[in-house]
């Protein structure tokens, strides 16, 4: 089969009539290859120049949402105060994982609400190049703007909930205090941790097929291990007894744990209250960076592959 | 076999494509016309040449496809096959490379409008989409002159939005900035000729006014090297007159139009040079008359 095809590339060749060689050409009118990683401050500024469809792409995408439900976007708080409801049933109730938990109602909600949000951009960004291929087969624009608009959507879904757990924790007895002001400081970072884990799951699920399976299972364990609704302070050295050490592991190790904590710290302040501890800081911080940087980094070096199949 | 290799000593250099496809070419053969599969040399120089400089040269391009599909008949999709599979360390019978681009070389030149014509499955779609840079090549190079977009947003677009968010999301997409679309705007919403429609959801349109919108929104921006994929088989006559013109237009003001279409009349009034693929090849190249007259009688 090799022949024929040899055959042709002579008679193109000859066709050519002598001429140079067709990369001479373009090299001799500046003609660029049509693939091509850009550097990666480079790239940083082409992202930077796409926030508007960015934003507007995170927009219409919550917009229509919901669009087909008649509770519309009801549904964005509706779906978290669910999930703390059966989880207050089950582990608070049912199970006793309530402990010596000070206001635990507020205690579950804050880190149900934290924790979904870390959850839900990291599935997010998983399908963010797996589910848009159409998208990137058509038109041209760095493709980190992908799971970049989709942490902004779950951010802006995250507004709302915030708000909503602010007033139920109002309810259950929590004074306002200023260290309330440290909330979007905690946002922030975890934004900046979330936008990270989403350009490194957007890799990875535009490469593994069956990740979108697994994750669900993946997310399961990270909650259980994130202490949403018990305190692993408590379960570690209290009930297991185990060092405390092994505890500590649990919270900085954890950047879900870490940031829980941290807004728990902050919004639960009648039991006499504390600000998070130095140690939390830090994680928040590390995380937030670290995921950052090496997401970018990860999800640029494979810039020039995404929506192959 | 007997059939292929009698193919095979007619068109020059056909390879049979992919291993499944390959019993499709088989059970129908060419009505093999000689005189059409004679192929002229590929890289013969445009008619109008003189005028230009290229703006995109393809150099032997090679397109593999990674496409992950049904699995065959004999192993439906069932858990015990996926099983004994994986045991067996066998790929995913599902995923099937289709070799789509077949080492295809040509220079087009500034001003060139250049219409591609095929049978379903001759590689058009992909070697726009190549040219566009949204494949990365297997093999050979694509060089260009300026960004060649591909005309067509609909993948931005959602249905479940009115014409007027989709307008700016669109044009966003496209990579306009913020004045840009504002100054687009109204623009787009006239050509279109949707009027107070743009206020409703796309899913309520029209097939006609959907293309009508899709066509208004993705040819605003003035681009080096504009690529375009049926998009004018759709709308009433009044539309595609309009499209036609702007077109032209664009053609003037740019650079170099690549040109998609079954209806061969469009690439006849529109284009001054055909390409004609053929299973991933090209089979003939120049003069839209010669080419077209060559096309239709094979």
């Amino acid at each position: 089969m090799s022949q024929p095809e040899s055959a042709v590339a002579d008679a193109q060749a000859g066709g050519r009539g002598g001429q140079e060689p067709l990369a001479k050409l373009a090299a001799r009118y500046g003609l660029r290859r049509a693939i091509a990683r850009p550097r990666f401050p480079v790239y940083v500024r082409q992202l930077w120049e796409r926030r508007h469809f960015i934003l507007t792409y995170a927009t219409s995408r919550n917009v229509s949402k919901y669009s087909s439900s008649a509770l519309g976007q009801l549904w964005q708080v509706l779906t978290p105060l669910l999930n703390a409801a059966i989880y207050y049933v089950m582990f608070g109730l049912v199970l006793g994982g309530k402990g010596h938990i000070h206001n635990y109602p507020a205690f579950l909600l804050t880190g149900m609400f934290v924790f979904t949000y870390t959850q839900r951009s990291v599935t997010a960004g998983a399908k963010s190049i797996s589910g848009n291929l159409s998208l990137i087969r058509a038109l041209h624009f760095p493709r980190a703007s992908l799971p970049l608009a989709y942490t902004i959507q779950e951010l802006q879904q995250l507004a709302i909930s915030m708000g909503v757990l602010l007033v139920i924790v109002l309810i259950t007895g929590e004074p306002i205090a200023l260290t309330w002001l440290l909330v979007p400081v905690v946002l922030l970072l975890q934004t900046l941790f979330n936008v990270g884990a989403g350009l490194v799951m957007a890799r990875l699920g535009a490469s593994m097929r069956d990740l979108n399976q697994l994750l669900p299972f993946i997310t399961r364990t990270w909650l259980y291990a994130s202490g949403v609704f018990f305190s692993i302070q408590e379960k570690v050295v209290g009930t297991a007894h185990l060092p405390q050490s092994v505890a500590d592991v649990m919270y900085y190790a954890n950047p879900a744990a870490s940031y829980i904590e941290a807004m728990r710290d902050i919004l639960i302040t009648s039991d006499g209250g504390h600000t998070p501890p130095d140690s939390v800081w830090i994680s928040c911080v590390f995380w937030a960076v670290f995921a950052l940087c090496f997401g970018f980094w990860y999800f640029w070096r494979a810039e020039e592959r995404y929506g192959r199949g | 076999m007997a059939e292929l290799t009698e193919e095979l000593s007619l068109v020059k250099a056909e390879e049979p494509a992919v291993a499944g496809t390959d019993g499709k070419a088989k059970a129908q053969p060419k009505p093999a016309a000689v005189s059409a599969a004679q192929p002229k040399p590929a890289a013969t120089p445009p008619l109008d040449v003189p005028t230009g400089t290229p703006t995109v040269i393809v150099d032997d391009l090679h397109i593999i496809y990674r496409v992950y599909g049904a699995a065959s008949d004999v192993e439906k999709g069932n858990a015990v096959n996926a099983l004994t599979r994986i045991l067996r360390r066998q790929g995913r019978p599902q995923m099937k490379e289709v070799h789509a681009v077949k080492g295809v070389s040509f220079v087009a030149y500034h001003g060139d409008a250049i219409g591609i014509v095929g049978r379903n499955g001759s590689g058009k779609s992909t070697l726009l989409r190549a040219i566009a840079g949204l494949l990365p090549p297997h093999s050979g190079a694509v060089y260009t002159d300026g960004q060649p977009s591909l005309l067509g947003v609909n993948a931005a677009l959602m249905r479940e939005l009115t014409g007027e968010r989709n307008i700016v999301l669109g044009c966003y997409a496209m990579g306009m900035t913020p004045a840009e679309v504002k100054e687009k705007y109204q623009e787009i919403v006239d050509f279109s000729g949707i009027d107070e429609f743009v206020q409703l959801p796309m899913s309520t349109y029209s097939s006609g006014m959907g293309a009508r919108l899709r066509f208004a929104i993705s040819s605003a921006k003035t681009h080096d090297v504009l690529l375009i994929d049926e998009a004018l088989a759709t709308g009433d006559r009044e539309f595609r007159k309009k499209s036609e013109q702007r077109i032209r237009k664009i053609r003037e003001e740019a650079g170099t139009v690549f040109l998609v279409a079954h209806d061969l009349r469009v690439i006849e009034e529109t284009c001054n040079r055909v390409i004609w693929l053929h299973k991933g090849k090209i089979k003939m190249d120049g003069d839209p008359k010669e080419v077209l007259a060559a096309y239709n009688k094979g």
